[in-house]
């Protein structure tokens, strides 16, 4: 049997909202640490949309984003997508190197490093919370980075996901420090054969 | 004289009469299959996304695969005119977006998708003229009924006519 997210019900969807939650709660704990500064966080929204509407989201397939993916092993297996828009990015690294005011939209070797470590601290975090709560081993890999057409870099996990349906798990956080907002998403993306044990450990199909 | 502008969206496809210019925007590890008819100027494109409709566990959509969507283009503009044997092909996109050691599966889709492209347009003796393949970023593409030209936008790597 194979099950997509499209398949979900409200409950069903309910619990991976609850996870998003707690993933992001996490993440920006992580992130507060790392900044050494208070970080406040919306309640994330999670939602199953199809691929041309995630674009949309992101401001246009040819929106600049910047994307961290992280390959994911160990009870399930798949990948774990952060994205950010480009000046979303900039602010970060801004925070993170305290006075900067720089709105270039070019990172320098630190600059990009130091956006691998946040989408690596934030995705770990997530893939943590949701390896608490259903007891599976998750084990995320080192993570890679690339920027380009928030069209193009979706595309990656969009493929995964065309295998067994039309839409992807899509959960948008957003956070700030002091008055500056930030926007990211992340795409948890289960490989095939992966569904289901996600959605058994989680207790939504039995 | 107005063109018609066409767009097509990822795992989609999309014909249409002279004068026209088709699109899709921001293609990554997809692959645009742009069909030209130079008589007609009949013309269309694909946004291919997996390589093989048989390997999939839901093929409802296709669109989404290169052999059907391949197939459907080519039938499409046989409706509209196009005349089979006049057919040719350029073809853009397969980039691989993230390196990773090792390479799983998910990372050489792109690639897949070009050769399973390659295997399809062959198989229709559907001669491809120009390809612009591979590397790591998002490429956006223009086609053109005037004259059947591809235009290949990218970020950070320029603007190439094919």
């Amino acid at each position: 049997m194979t099950i997509s997210f499209e398949e979900l019900n409200n409950l069903q969807l309910d619990v991976l909202k609850e996870i998003g939650n707690i993933g992001a709660g996490n993440a920006v704990t992580s992130l507060a640490k790392m900044l050494d500064k208070r970080v406040d966080m919306a309640v994330p929204k999670a939602r199953i949309l199809g691929f041309d509407k995630v674009t949309q989201i992101l401001g246009g397939e040819e929106m600049l984003v910047v994307g961290i993916l992280l390959n994911v092993t160990g009870d399930i297996t798949g990948s774990i997508m952060f994205t950010m828009d480009i000046n979303a990015a900039r602010q970060l690294v801004n925070i993170l190197f305290g006075n900067k005011d720089s709105s270039s939209l070019e990172f320098d070797e630190l600059e990009l490093s130091a956006l691998k470590e946040i989408g690596n601290i934030l995705t770990a975090s997530y893939l943590s919370a949701l390896a608490g709560l259903t007891n599976l081993k998750i084990l995320p890999s080192v993570p890679e980075l690339a920027i380009d057409m928030a069209g193009a870099i979706l595309s990656v996990p969009a493929i995964e996901f065309g295998k067994v349906g039309d839409s992807v798990l899509y959960i948008e956080t957003e956070f700030s420090e002091g008055i500056t907002k930030v926007f990211g998403d992340f795409l948890l993306i289960p490989d095939v054969d992966s569904y289901e044990v996600l959605l058994k450990a989680l207790g939504v199909i039995g | 004289m107005d063109i018609e502008i066409v767009k097509v969206g990822m795992a989609d496809l999309n014909s249409a009469l002279h004068p026209c210019m088709i699109t899709t925007l921001g293609l990554g590890s997809c692959v645009g299959v742009a069909l030209y008819d130079s008589k007609t100027k009949v013309s269309g494109l694909a946004h291919v996304m997996l390589p093989c409709s048989e390997q999939a566990k839901n093929n409802s959509n296709i669109a989404k695969f290169a052999d059907t969507a391949i197939v459907k283009l080519v039938e499409d503009m046989v409706k509209l005119g196009a005349k089979r044997e006049r057919i040719v092909a350029k073809i853009a996109g397969g980039a691989q977006m993230f390196v990773f050691n090792g390479g799983s599966d998910l990372m050489r889709i792109g690639h897949r998708n070009v050769v399973a492209s390659k295997e399809k347009l062959a198989e229709l003796n559907i001669p491809i003229i120009s390809e612009d393949t591979g590397g790591n970023y998002g490429r956006t593409i223009e086609l053109y009924s005037e004259d059947g030209r591809l235009m290949i936008k990218t970020i950070g790597f320029g603007v190439k006519q094919l």
